[in-house]
């Protein structure tokens, strides 16, 4: 059964592929100096630079500022008058490159390893720079994304990529950043249809979690002791795979909404001396002290979602980020899943009716979420010396009425923003003759 | 131990008092007179009347004489009663004793037991489905259970309605008493009443799987009874005891308000009255309860706090169970109040002994002695048919009765005996002399004592107090067995060390023990006690002064954001707003809207106010209310029946659950109305139900008055099962889509074939309610919307509709509508799509942002839809997205889910735009309505301000202060000693609590995640 399953889920995915994008190639490096001239210039840390120019070489960015631009002499200028400029988009906690088809089809889906314990399995190696999701995502401004394994209550590790290139060698953008962990939650499992057997004591949920953040606990320990044996007697190497959380190369990405559990995730990493980054975070509002306080920060998963509890505001989700900003917590945003990433820049322009500014919401998916990933040194704000990771809409990028991205770049590499999409769109505008607008 | 051995003895003997008839006797007959009269008593015959000094003669089985001049005959048995009373014996109305357990037959998938079937396997000659078992017949199955009896006799009951608590269709109940005696006795009446639910128990039926299929079961049961009538094709032993067992009660076990409305409506349709056991909530729909003119069996199970000392904790508890646990106990009261007609049951008690404990508390928070006096006697007495042999005490009735030592209802009232048939049964020993009283305590070796005793008759405090210069106070126990007493104790002093003591009452005037002890060293000593006079009073503690109820106010709905009073219709003129129109007028800027009466009145500049109320909307957009073509929310127990392939007969609208958070949500995005949809389980669905959210009202009134009925199609994998898990047993058809293409062509063909026939033969061909639906779809008065992904089945459907002559109106979600535009323009059908979704299984891979676009440059009328809580409150940025992908101008993108899901769902006559006479179902936004960055201020439907961006914060603090109010009244009660529970993190879902355990959504065959896209 499996194995028809396999072949079956082989041959489709091949034959979409054929049909598919082929003809999207990724870029090349950059060749000569590029100019964006007299756009409106978002540089991710909140400053805006109305009529302004950006300029970048090799890769990197060599100027940027008001007015028109020192040396243009061999550039190629693009004219943005009018038009928008950000710091690529970065998604982070996705399954982009990991999934293809959601369900129905296995063969696609790569997010998921079996087992309760896996610190050495590597996000990277399964990310498919072939995914037709990929350009449809990059089409919006995403730029980089943290492609991540799920499942189990250490899922792996994950690794920044970036979203144009020809395998995942050339796409990676940092390597192994750090282990996905989910905090066990105090629950009760819905009602039980058995009968609990006679005699036995029931748990009670929350001894049922305690047990379990025991049984991490004790890992932990056991894994920090392994690394510091400098040559053991046997090779662990999901032991192996954790010695970065200890000597601050790692960072572990705990995934934990309730307030207690968030909580105790921040406590246990700053008794185990690790860099922790909380996931989820939807009851963050209720513990900001604590995540100030150790300077934890937090992932949110998507402020377009309805909130947990019939009490909760209405809008709970759209405001958290402007509570967590009034906070002073670090706090950055993903769309969750892997195709819904396209809505990134969405997710975060809802906050912006709820009280976080645009700049601020434009922070949220750029600078913030490259602070919390490591990578905020060569991106998330358009700066000298970063790389050139940046693209150029027509409008505002954060709603849907006007985003309309014509020009993007990674290093510095000016990528085709088409997509089986757009392709489908035109072939069928085409059959009925009518204008394809893209 | 030798106290129940001896009553065991005791019952052995009365057993061979009764003679039964046709019975042989072993030895020689005992038959005894069992003849008693009580003297003295305050007879309580009933809760309207009480003879104080009365006579009660029993007789045998019987009672045969009460009142207060009563000549006892000579032959009587004379029991001295002065000082206490006599009841009437309690019913119980609702129990399931002496019925064995019915074991779980199977689950919709595996598990153990039988795997689940299509259609019955149990042998004999019954109906197709296993929850339908009217033959079930208690007085078949039913045996006496002495030490179940036990804990309902304690409690004061004489008889018990017993039921077998198993499927929809439950079969007959009995009355039946607790005496002891062999079951030709105990029955009173061996068919007391027909029994129904909605949850199909230990069926292993997979059909029904959801609340509606249920609903739709029962309906089509009552039919297939009718025309079983005269039929001469079938027999069937299910349809014929169902016919047979009309006449009598008729008992619905529902569980919260909505659900005594769902089978009130059954019992419209069928012109049945049921009588409603329910969960106990009508408190907080109390008019509609009162509506349905039934009466009530209602439990005493209320809630107990929650540990809420923990703020994280306590935010699992929901403002629904914090007020329950509030109000839950006034229920009693509520329903007296109200002037409803209902018993009292112990059934749900986790333990016998809160009865009495849980009464009190109902009748402190309001309920009348009376009234618990008359729901557990004449009421459930009337409700069984047995009013004239229990209930009260008059000549000729069962000797069922009880004696108390004070009122019923008090607190400290001790029921000594409760008589069952003439029968006695011993609670409490009825000591004939009080203890309590101060004795003299004479012994040579504990000189200078004070024995005092006090409390209650059975549960006796007994102190000790030696008054000379040590002033030794000591607690003692006492044990009294008949005139024997032993008592021990211990002075600390003096000795140090149990005292242990035995005596027997040598004299009763004054009261005198004499007896002999031993002393903490082993030595003996000799004691008497006399009488002195009566207990202090300071041991007595004062009954506490009643706490004025201080109880919160009933919501509606029962829930967070729920409202104390409706808000009602404003006349509003909207001042100077940019108007969003969905009209050939396109988008008005500086324009005023007058909405008068739930209608709007005017559009134009400059427009009098007159006496509407005048809101500046400059800067601000007002658009008409967003209209969603394809919602799952509102909805309770399971929005599937996906067990067959086609289920037209189950209705949305019998399910409605307007307790949903979802509703207020809804509003809070600017939706002021949903279609709501059967999932995509199946080929053929259940019907639809159009909605407005109309918050706080009930289930009927949400509906759109006089709307076009829907039923919901489904295509592809979710109805061919792709993507649930393995399946246990056969497969249910169909698994491709070449099979779906016939469930069409068979079902169409069928109803066609049943409508030549009806038109014949009329009643005599058997009413199917399945089939009816789909008549209504040949007839063109019920529309399609059908669930589908990809062009070959969209194509398919299209050419079936042709073939079988009927039309689809929509075609919903349709992500590969673009492929087929042209077609769908030909065949006039609409496309009711996602914005933007894909990916997310197989079918959906050449999904396109663009599609909703290419649909209408095509000229197919285009909506969008959210499938989705969460979505469908920001369906405004859905349409949006069209301007994102393909450009759409803004004044068509609004249109996708404003005017064109209004059309396609016929209503665009009333809503769907801005424009004179039509509803005013409006929303003012902050901003553009298409933008990421529109908040939606105020919301109204029918004029009504149902959403307030102001008055909705305004709301959230009333209920903090509200919760906080709750929550230091339970760390109060728990202070006091109250039972409490731990929050659990995950809350019972709306309303459903019972039945939610039969219908897990997704969970039958095929159903798997088929509610979603």
């Amino acid at each position: 059964m499996n194995k028809i399953f396999l072949i079956f889920g082989g041959l489709l995915l091949s034959t979409i592929l054929a049909n598919g994008q082929a003809t999207i190639s990724p870029a090349k490096a950059q060749s000569k100096p590029v100019i964006i001239k007299g756009g409106t210039i978002h540089v991710g840390n909140g400053q805006v630079i109305n009529n302004g120019y950006v300029a970048f070489d090799k890769g990197k960015i060599t100027a940027i500022g008001e007015g028109a631009a020192a040396n243009t002499a061999g550039a190629d200028v693009i004219d943005a008058t009018g038009k928008q400029v950000y710091p690529g988009f970065i998604c982070p906690i996705t399954t982009l490159g990991l999934v293809e088809i959601e369900e129905g089809a296995r063969g696609t889906v790569d997010d998921e390893e079996t087992g309760d314990f896996n610190p050495n399995v590597r996000s990277i190696v399964a990310y498919n720079t072939d995914s037709k999701v990929i350009p449809t995502v990059r089409s919006n401004g995403i730029l980089l994304a943290q492609p991540t394994p799920n499942g189990g209550i250490i899922s792996g590790q994950s690794s920044v990529m970036q979203l144009d290139a020809w395998n995942w060698q050339d796409a990676a953008y940092k390597t192994d950043i750090g282990i996905h962990l989910t905090w066990p939650v105090a629950r009760v499992q819905g009602r039980r249809r058995g009968i609990p057997t006679p005699g036995v004591p029931q748990e009670s949920p929350a001894e049922r979690a305690q047990k379990a953040i025991a049984a991490i606990e004790k890992l932990f320990e056991e894994a920090k002791a392994y690394a510091d044996i400098a040559k053991p007697e046997v090779d662990n190497i999901r032991f192996s795979a954790m010695k970065g959380l200890f000597n601050g190369t790692k960072k572990l990405f705990v995934n934990a909404e309730g307030a207690k559990e968030i909580v105790q995730a921040v406590n246990f990493g700053k008794k185990m001396g690790m860099q922790v980054v909380i996931v989820g975070g939807n009851e963050s509002y209720l513990v900001t002290e604590v995540l100030k306080d150790n300077n934890v920060p937090v992932i949110l998963k998507e402020t377009q979602r309805v909130p947990d509890k019939e009490e909760d505001d209405v809008y709970l989700p759209y405001k958290l980020p402007k509570m967590l900003q009034d906070a002073g917590v670090l706090y950055g945003l993903t769309g969750i899943g892997f195709w819904r990433q396209r809505n990134l820049p969405f997710e975060a322009g809802e906050a912006v009716g709820y009280g976080l500014t645009k700049e601020q919401a434009i922070s949220m998916i750029t600078i913030n979420n490259a602070k919390i990933l490591g990578i905020d040194k060569t991106t998330g704000t358009l700066e000298v010396g970063k790389d050139a990771n940046l693209f150029i809409s027509k409008g505002d990028a954060l709603d849907m009425i006007s985003i309309d991205v014509d020009n993007a770049f990674i290093q510095g590499r000016n990528i085709n923003l088409d997509n089986l999409h757009k392709q489908l769109y035109r072939k069928f505008a085409d059959k009925y003759g009518v204008k394809a607008d893209l | 131990m030798k106290k129940l051995l001896l009553f065991g003895c005791a019952m052995l003997f009365a057993l061979l008092t009764r003679a039964q008839q046709t019975f042989p006797v072993n030895g020689a007959w005992d038959i005894r007179p069992g003849q008693y009269a009580f003297i003295n008593a305050s007879i309580v015959v009933s809760a309207d009347q009480t003879i104080t000094n009365g006579v009660l003669l029993v007789k045998d089985r019987q009672i045969e004489a009460v009142g207060a001049d009563v000549k006892i005959p000579k032959g009587y048995v004379t029991v001295d009663l002065k000082g206490k009373y006599i009841y009437p014996g309690l019913i119980d109305a609702y129990t399931t004793y002496g019925i064995p357990e019915a074991s779980r037959q199977a689950f919709a998938q595996g598990g153990f037991g039988r795997v689940a079937v299509p259609v019955s396997t149990k042998p004999g000659a019954y109906g197709w489905n296993e929850s339908i078992k009217p033959e079930m017949n208690v007085k078949a199955v039913f045996h006496a259970d002495a030490s179940k009896a036990e804990d309902y006799k304690k409690n004061g009951f004489g008889a018990v309605h017993t039921l077998i608590h198993d499927g929809i269709a439950r079969g007959t109940s009995a009355v039946v008493s607790l005496g002891d005696e062999r079951d030709n006795f105990v029955m009173i009446n061996g068919e007391a009443a027909a029994n129904y639910s909605f949850s199909k128990g230990t069926a292993a039926t997979n059909y029904p799987s959801s609340l509606m299929g249920s609903i739709a079961l029962l309906r089509q049961t009552y039919y297939d009874a009718q025309w079983y009538k005269n039929q001469k094709e079938e027999y069937n032993i299910s349809l014929d005891e169902f016919n047979r067992t009309q006449a009598i009660p008729q008992i619905f076990e529902v569980s919260d308000p909505l659900s005594v409305l769902r089978a009130n409506k059954i019992g419209k349709e069928f012109g049945k009255q049921y009588i409603f056991k329910t969960d106990g909530q009508e408190y907080r729909r109390i008019d509609a309860m009162k509506g349905t003119g039934g009466s009530f069996i209602i439990p005493l199970t209320f809630p107990e706090a929650f540990d809420v000392e923990d703020p994280f904790d306590a935010r699992n508890v929901s403002y629904t169970q914090m007020k329950d646990w509030e109000l839950a106990p006034t229920n009693p009261a509520v329903l007296e109040k109200a002037g409803i007609k209902f018993a009292i049951t112990s059934y749900g008690l986790t333990n016998a002994r809160d009865f009495w404990t849980n009464l009190r508390t109902a009748i402190d928070n309001g309920l009348s002695e009376k009234q618990a006096l008359i729901s557990l006697t004449t009421a459930p007495a009337e409700m069984l048919g047995v009013a004239d042999k229990v209930g009260t005490l008059a000549k000729g009735k069962m000797a069922n009765f009880i004696i108390t030592s004070d009122n019923l209802f008090k607190k400290d009232n001790v029921i000594y005996e409760n008589w069952i048939e003439g029968h006695q049964y011993v609670v409490s020993r009825m000591d004939v002399t009080d203890l309590r009283g101060n004795y003299n305590f004479a012994s040579d070796a504990l000189p200078g004592v004070v024995l005092k005793i006090s409390g209650t008759p059975g549960t006796y405090d007994v102190n000790l107090e030696r008054n000379n210069a040590d002033s030794t106070r000591a607690k003692g126990t006492i044990t009294r067995t008949g005139d024997m007493v032993s008592i021990y104790f211990d002075l600390k002093s003096k000795p140090n060390g149990n005292i242990r003591l035995n005596g027997y009452i040598t004299k009763t005037s004054p009261l005198t023990f004499n007896g002999s002890g031993i002393l903490p060293d082993g030595s003996e000593m000799k004691w008497s006690a006399t009488y002195t006079g009566p207990a202090s009073a300071e041991r007595t503690k004062p009954e506490p002064a009643k706490q004025p109820i201080n109880d919160g106010p009933v919501v509606y709905p029962f829930t967070a954001y729920g409202n104390t009073e409706l808000p009602k219709a404003e006349n509003v003129l909207f001042k100077n707003a940019t108007v969003w129109t969905s009209d050939k007028d396109g988008i008005l800027k500086n324009t005023d809207v007058l909405i008068e009466n739930g209608k709007i009145k005017a559009i134009g500049k400059g427009i009098a106010a007159g006496s509407a109320k005048i809101i500046d909307a400059t800067g601000k957009h007002l658009s008409p209310g967003i209209v969603d073509e394809h919602s799952h929310i509102a909805g309770s127990g399971g929005i599937n029946e996906g067990t067959q392939a086609v289920s037209a007969e189950v209705r949305i609208a019998d399910i409605l659950n307007s307790e949903d958070i979802s509703i207020y949500r809804q509003l809070a995005g600017g939706v002021t109305t949903s279609h709501i949809l059967h999932g995509s389980a199946n080929p053929i669905g259940g019907q639809t139900q159009l909605i407005k959210h109309r918050w706080g009202v009930l289930p009927d009134e949400m509906k759109v008055e006089g709307a076009d009925g829907f039923i919901k199609f489904a295509l592809g994998e979710n109805v061919k099962g792709s993507n649930n898990g393995a399946v246990i047993g056969a497969a249910r058809f169909p698994q491709t889509r070449m099979g779906v293409e016939e469930v069409y062509i068979d079902e169409f063909t069928r109803a066609k074939e049943y409508k030549a026939a009806r038109a014949v033969k009329g009643n005599n061909v058997r009413r199917d309610i399945e089939l009816d639906a789909i008549v209504e779809i040949l007839d063109g008065k019920r529309f399609i919307t059908c669930h589908s992904y990809v062009q070959s089945e969209i194509n398919m459907l299209m050419h079936v509709a042709d073939s079988m002559g009927f039309k689809i109106n929509t075609f919903t979600h349709i992500l590969e509508g673009y492929k087929m535009a042209d077609k769908m323009k030909a065949h006039n059908i609409a496309g009711s799509t996602f914005s933007d979704w894909w990916a997310y299984k197989n079918e959906v891979a050449e999904a396109i942002p663009y599609n909703g676009k290419l649909m209408h440059d095509v000229g197919v009328l285009t909506a969008f839809n959210s499938d989705d809580e969460e979505m469908a409150r920001r369906l405004n940025q859905e349409a949006g997205k069209s301007v994102a992908y393909g450009h759409m101008s803004e004044e068509e993108a609004l249109k996708l889910v404003t005017i064109n899901p209004a059309t396609m769902l016929h209503v665009e006559k009333h809503i769907g735009s801005i424009k004179v006479g039509k509803d005013a179902d409006l929303v003012l936004w902050s901003a553009d309505p298409l933008s990421i960055y529109a908040v939606a201020e105020k919301t109204y439907v029918d004029g009504i301000p149902y959403w307030d961006l102001d008055k909705d914060a305004a709301n959230q603090k009333t209920m903090k202060a509200d919760e906080a109010r709750i929550i230091q009244k339970m760390i109060a009660a728990k202070n006091k000693g109250a039972v409490t529970q731990r929050p659990v993190g995950r809350r019972p879902r709306n309303n459903e609590s019972d039945e939610d355990d039969e219908f897990v959504s997704g969970d039958g065959v095929g159903q798997n995640n088929s509610n979603g896209k």
